[in-house]
């Protein structure tokens, strides 16, 4: 099972709903932001099972014979993850940044009670 | 099908801890334990990375998701002082919508996990030293995207210093009326 797949596509599908479902229906911002962090994290499994799994040159050690300037199979995925955990840092910083300046303003920090931008 | 290993029964339990913590960060009313079952759930993604290979980036999510950003969140938690009661608890009319998007979006990825004919599916375990290559493929393959990300950091950093500071946001419309006020009172002067 551990040696498939579709178990870990199904761990990051099923994380990435779970996120989903709180971003729709927390009411906190900072809840709200917890789900996307969930997201981004199945996301990231995603990414790191296709590289494992479907990497490119991943097969050429098979036969044995290893090349002078044989860097290892390409590792997109594990560049790929380091990005979207880069980004998720950033995005944690600046979301809570703006948290805690609405909360300054409006003293609530409830996604439905802040609709300034509604006209 | 194969027999179940002993890295099944680890890839299970590191799965049920996954899910089971996501979804008490969902449902949870208290914020703080929402914050802590977050770290708990990024703790069995980083046991998955080491399951897939990619030791590098179990130990960047331990550092940094388990670290970092959940004790960010923590202080944010406590600094807005919205930790238990109805505030924090999901909207209850939300809640059947909510949960029949989460269900729609669930069921396509899994038709489509299982629809795809994957190509050449293999089972990638020769990475060795894993971390050494990665090293060296950041700073020549993939050597744009991670100055890249670096560049993306530094903004960040700018960006949030920015926001948080104190009086920025908060005392930009009275600032405003005083500079409005002060060039207004000559003129009003002049006219009388």
């Amino acid at each position: 099972m551990s040696h498939q797949m579709t178990p870990y596509l199904l761990v990051g599908a099923a994380l990435f709903c779970v996120g989903i479902f709180g971003v729709l229906t927390r009411r906190n911002a900072i809840g709200v932001l917890m789900c996307i962090e969930l997201m981004l994290n199945a996301a990231n499994l995603n990414l790191i099972a296709f590289n494992r799994f479907l990497g490119p040159a991943g097969n050429t050690l098979t036969d044995g014979a290893v090349p002078t300037n044989y860097y290892g199979p390409l590792l997109g995925g594990h560049a790929f993850g380091i990005i979207v955990i880069t980004v998720a840092a950033a995005e944690a910083a600046i979301g809570l940044a703006i948290i805690i300046t609405v909360y300054k303003n409006a003293k609530t920090i409830n996604v439905d009670e802040i609709n300034w931008m509604k006209w | 099908m194969p027999p179940t290993t002993t890295q099944d029964i680890i890839f299970l339990a590191l799965a049920f801890v996954t899910l089971a913590s996501g979804i008490a960060v969902v449902l949870l009313r208290n914020l703080v334990h929402a914050g802590l079952m977050l770290g708990l759930s990024f703790f069995g993604v980083a046991g998955l990375y080491l399951l897939l290979h990619a030791e590098f980036l179990a130990v960047a999510q331990v550092l940094i998701y388990v670290g970092a950003i959940t004790v960010l969140i923590l202080f944010a938690i406590m600094l807005t002082r919205q930790v238990v009661g109805a505030d924090t608890a999901p909207v209850s009319t939300q809640r059947l919508v909510g949960f029949a998007t989460a269900l729609a979006v669930f069921l396509v990825l899994v038709r489509f996990m299982y629809r795809r004919e994957w190509p050449g599916i293999f089972d990638n375990t020769e990475v060795l030293n894993a971390p050494t290559v990665l090293g060296r493929q950041l700073l020549t393959t993939y050597l744009i995207p991670f100055e890249v990300a670096s560049i993306l950091l530094l903004v960040a950093l700018v960006v949030a210093i920015v926001l948080a500071k104190e009086e920025t946001v908060v005392s930009l419309t009275p600032k405003l009326n005083t500079i409005y006020e002060e060039t207004d009172s000559p003129a009003k002067e002049e006219e009388k």
